[in-house]
């Protein structure tokens, strides 16, 4: 039997909603016997297969980076899955939208002037390989088509287990009343 | 005392002249949202939560303001209405900068009990983003803007039982304010009695007590035995 | 034509015994005119004219008729003569003769006119604009000195009023005016005669009558001529009222944008209580109403009733969820009768002339005459009046002169932020409250805005739409945000920016706020865009498939969806 293949992204967030995914604790041992995780964070595969069937994305679409990798991963998946707040709201990566309307500079000012004092080889500021940010910070579903949304900072382990049981299942897993925004 | 026979959702309910559509739906275990009303404080019909439908009646009524007639028919639930409430509390959420997971009021909250309540996952409406101010000069409390819905329960319960009338709205659309005393920073008020009913009644973390999570505050001190608090009003 | 001209032949003059000293010297009076005057000057002072320096037209003809010791022509200022695309402008009721953008640096032509000027029996035919009109609210307009109550007496005013207290119950008051099938000409079209009954039916005890005049909408300025015009008709219209239902206070709510309007108003208020037409015993009755000024301040919201009692008290402007209605508990919780200044100002003639004969006019449910501003992309743009049921096409074309610079008409603009765009193949549709509707616009306060094809109807939306959301007053949350989401939407439609699901999602949330708003601005600001959704939607597909505005307004920037 070929087991469905599941991925898990992470876009810009802190990474909580991945570890509430490891508080599922032993039942990884279930959802990895029901699937093959093709590519995550939490594993070593660099590459983003061609023909996954489940994907979680965690964090808001900040950056040019950010952009492509949702949209390379929406047109590789199946069922993509705007996993926690920040994908779902922008959340607090999405606080930077108040802010001058959201500009990077004031941001990269804070980040890279006002609060910093050590000066590592003499750069102040990176310019290598740094992601643009957008002008704006955006929840995953504006920027390409999402499938399910589980809310929650960071969804709760019951929440994403029974959430990937149904997906794994091939149906839309159903939102235990009372689920929030927020933690 | 006149008794009013209506009935809601199809089933005959009584209620007293002058009593609401939403109290005789309550009493009867009826429940519709509600984000401005308040029991205790008089209702301004702002939020839109609580639209239900009257036959008769081309247009959705708030069911806090509308008062109870005879035979009247009344659905409080229905798939419009649904989607129109979730829609208003979606727009809530695109208006300010509604940040559960870092608001003083996360777990306490009716905006995002509400959320919960009506399914909302995400927010498909743009998000405006405005920036706005916290005003901490008050020596124990502090309002922040971002998380202000406007539904006025400070204005009134200042007005209505504290007598002070501290609070009052100023501007119009969306810039529109709840301020203290004619847009001075709350810490120079001159009619503020520090009571705190206005931290007691807000609906989400705009209003706090300055280093206490809201679900201390409501436990310790609980003011207004005879107005629902934040806690009790979302634990239901 | 001899009512024209003051009964002592001096127009102004009897405004130093009654005027304010402050006033006094700012206002030239006309030449004197010894015996009767042969012919008359009558210069514009609406504000239409006198933003183009009528008063200045006045001045100077005035001072070359006293240069050149003319003695037998009068000068006198009148209120609005209509075609005000075309002011400053000079009538000489006599000839039958307008000037038109007469400039005060070159009067000579029109004085060398005026000396020699002689009334002639047949006046020459009247051109369209005039003659298609049909004038009952609009009688005094440009005939009588605003300022002068004289003038108004002169021209059948106050008889209606007289009759009432002095012949007639409240009741057959009342009746009178369902009789005339007067509705509400605010917009909404409420029979009026039904709504002073329903106060009259309230328990005595304090009433007020308040008069709206708190006109607002983009591209209206009926209310306001009338109020600069013949500010007597107004007043002589609310006493009526305070009759029928039993009130002895009222208030005017004007905006203070229009400080002609209120400087006329204070004046005519302070002339009718010296007169007797205000106060204690009005016309020799026991009958008693005062009248106080409010001004608004600058907020649209406030046109709406109960944000306008909120006001009037000293609250902030803010509406209230109806029921209980003002005819039930309005202004300081008393039964209140609210009207709109042209509703007032048709009372007089009903009563004057009885409501069967104002009923004679009109068609269906919808009798009399309708004032309405002709603005926008129309050669005759003005006031003019018309009876209901006029063909839209006659007062476009007929009346207003069409579309200038031989463009193509593309849509007309009725009934405000609340209202509807009407396209080219509905233009043989009646002009009355139920077609209008039916065509998904409204009949609104009178405001007709031409648009012919170099405006982009997206655009057009966009722009009610952020008239409303800068307007919406914040109370309930569908308007506040929702006002502010759909010009977001449709602002993204005009960039280029969106999507067919954004086309599915402004429906939407139009529907939603639409439904679910408290008050009248929050549920008509959807209108424009279902109106234009309904007529233009190829043009919402040009922009959102093609990315091309059909107009050529809107500058797209193409298919990014990321902003």
């Amino acid at each position: 039997m070929i087991r469905p293949k599941l991925a898990t992204v992470w876009l810009d967030g802190c990474s909580g909603c991945h570890m509430s995914l490891l508080d599922i604790d032993e039942r990884l041992l279930t959802i990895t016997e029901r699937a093959d995780l093709v590519y995550s964070p939490l594993v070593d595969n660099k590459i983003f297969p061609d023909d996954v069937d489940v994907v979680l994305v965690e964090g808001a679409v900040s950056t040019d980076e950010d952009l492509k990798r949702v949209t390379m991963v929406r047109k590789r998946s199946k069922t993509l899955v705007a996993f926690g707040d920040c994908a779902l709201t922008t959340n607090v990566p999405g606080m930077r939208n108040a802010i001058d309307g959201g500009a990077a500079e004031p941001l990269y000012a804070r980040a890279y002037g006002e609060n910093v004092t050590a000066v590592v080889n003499g750069v102040v500021r990176p310019t290598h390989d740094v992601p643009h940010h957008l002008p704006r910070t955006l929840p995953v579903h504006k920027v390409v088509e999402v499938d399910v949304f589980l809310p929650g900072c960071p969804p709760s382990a019951d929440v994403i287990f029974d959430a990937l049981v149904a997906l794994l299942d091939g149906k839309k897993p159903e939102l235990p009343v009372g689920t929030h925004f927020g933690g | 005392m006149t008794v009013h026979t209506l009935t809601i959702d199809g089933v005959e309910r009584a209620g007293v002249e002058g009593q609401t559509v939403l109290e005789v739906a309550r009493e009867s275990g009826v429940e519709i949202p509600t984000l401005c009303h308040l029991d205790g404080l008089c209702d301004v019909g702002a939020c839109r939560l609580c639209v239900v439908e009257v036959k008769g009646s081309s247009k959705l009524l708030p069911s806090c303001a509308t008062a109870v007639a005879e035979g009247m028919e009344v659905t409080t639930d229905s798939k419009r209405l649904t989607a129109y409430r979730r829609t208003i509390i979606e727009m809530l959420f695109a208006e300010r900068n509604h940040v559960c997971a870092v608001c003083v009021a996360n777990n306490h909250c009716e905006l995002q009990a509400r959320a919960a309540d009506l399914g909302l996952t995400h927010i498909e409406l743009d998000t405006v983003n405005p920036a706005l101010d916290v005003d901490a000069s008050h020596e124990r409390f502090a309002i922040d803007h971002n998380r202000c819905i406007m539904c006025t329960r400070c204005v009134r319960v200042c007005d209505e039982v504290e007598g002070a009338h501290t609070w009052d709205v100023m501007g119009r659309g969306l810039d529109a304010r709840v301020v203290t005393d004619l847009g001075m920073p709350w810490g120079e008020s001159t009619t503020c009695t520090g009571c705190g009913k206005c931290v007691q009644v807000c609906p989400t973390g705009a209003i706090f007590e300055k280093g206490r999570p809201i679900a201390t505050t409501k436990v310790t001190r609980p003011y207004l035995p005879y107005l629902k608090t934040n806690s009790q009003e979302v634990s239901a | 034509m001899t009512d024209l001209v003051t009964t002592d032949g001096v127009p102004g003059a009897r405004e130093a015994d009654v005027d304010k000293p402050v006033r006094r010297s700012r206002r030239m009076t006309g030449p004197q005119v010894v015996g009767h005057a042969r012919a008359t000057a009558a210069v514009c002072q609406a504000a239409g004219c006198l933003s183009a320096q009528s008063d200045q037209v006045f001045e100077e003809i005035t001072a070359q008729l006293i240069a050149d010791g003319v003695t037998d022509v009068a000068v006198k200022r009148v209120g609005c003569l209509g075609l005000c695309a075309a002011g400053p402008l000079v009538e000489v009721p006599e000839t039958g003769e307008l000037f038109r953008q007469v400039s005060p640096d070159d009067v000579s032509d029109l004085v060398t006119r005026l000396k020699d000027a002689k009334p002639v029996e047949t006046k020459p035919a009247l051109e369209p604009f005039f003659s298609r009109q049909h004038r009952v609210v609009l009688e005094n307009c440009g005939k009588v000195d605003p300022e002068n109550i004289d003038d108004y007496v002169s021209r059948k005013g106050y008889r209606g009023l007289t009759r009432a207290v002095t012949e007639l119950t409240p009741q057959q008051v009342i009746d009178e005016i369902s009789k005339s099938g007067l509705r509400g000409r605010g917009g909404a079209g409420y029979p009026t005669g039904l709504k002073w009954a329903t106060v009259a039916k309230q328990p005595s005890g304090e009433k007020y009558v308040v008069c709206n005049a708190d006109e607002g909408d983009p591209g209206a300025f009926m209310d306001r001529s009338v109020l600069e015009s013949d500010p007597y008709r107004v007043l002589e219209g609310m006493a009526i009222a305070a009759y029928a239902v039993g009130a002895s206070h009222g208030y005017v709510y004007c905006r203070a944008e229009y400080p002609l309007a209120v400087q006329r108003l204070k004046a005519a208020i302070h002339r009718a209580e010296k007169a007797g037409y205000l106060g204690a015993a009005i016309a020799q009755s026991t009958f008693k109403f005062t009248v106080e000024l409010r001004l608004g301040a600058g907020a649209f919201v406030c046109g709406e009733e109960t944000a306008l009692i909120a006001s009037i008290q000293g609250g902030r402007g803010t509406p209230v969820p109806r029921p209980p209605f003002p005819a039930a508990s309005g202004l300081r919780g008393k039964p209140t009768l609210i009207n709109n200044v042209e509703s007032f100002a048709s009372v007089p003639v009903i009563l004057r002339e009885g409501g069967e004969a104002y009923a004679q006019v009109g068609v269906g449910k919808s009798r009399g005459t309708k004032v309405f501003a002709l603005a926008g992309r129309i050669v005759n743009g003005g006031l003019i009046e018309v009876p209901l049921g006029i063909k839209l096409r006659d007062v476009i074309f007929d009346i207003g002169g069409g579309v200038p610079d031989g463009r193509k008409f593309k849509a007309v603009q009725t009934g405000g932020p609340s209202g509807g765009c009407i396209p080219e193949d509905l233009l043989d549709m009646s002009v009355d409250y139920e077609s209008l509707l039916a065509a998904g616009s409204f009949m609104g306060s009178g405001g007709m805005i031409v648009m012919d094809d170099t405006s982009c109807m997206v655009d057009v939306a966009r722009y009610f739409m952020d008239f409303c959301r800068e307007e919406s007053c914040g109370k309930c949350v569908p308007c506040r945000v929702g006002t502010t989401e759909l010009h977001m939407m449709l602002t993204k439609i005009t960039e280029g920016r969106a999507t067919l699901a954004d086309l599915v999602q402004l429906e939407s949330v139009a529907a939603m706020v639409r439904d679910t708003s408290l008050c009248g601005l929050g549920q008509g600001a959807p209108n424009p865009v279902f109106s234009t959704l309904r007529y233009f939607r190829d043009e919402y597909l040009a922009h959102i498939v093609d990315h091309v505005c059909p107009a050529g307004v809107c500058a797209l920037s193409g298919g990014e969806s990321v902003a």
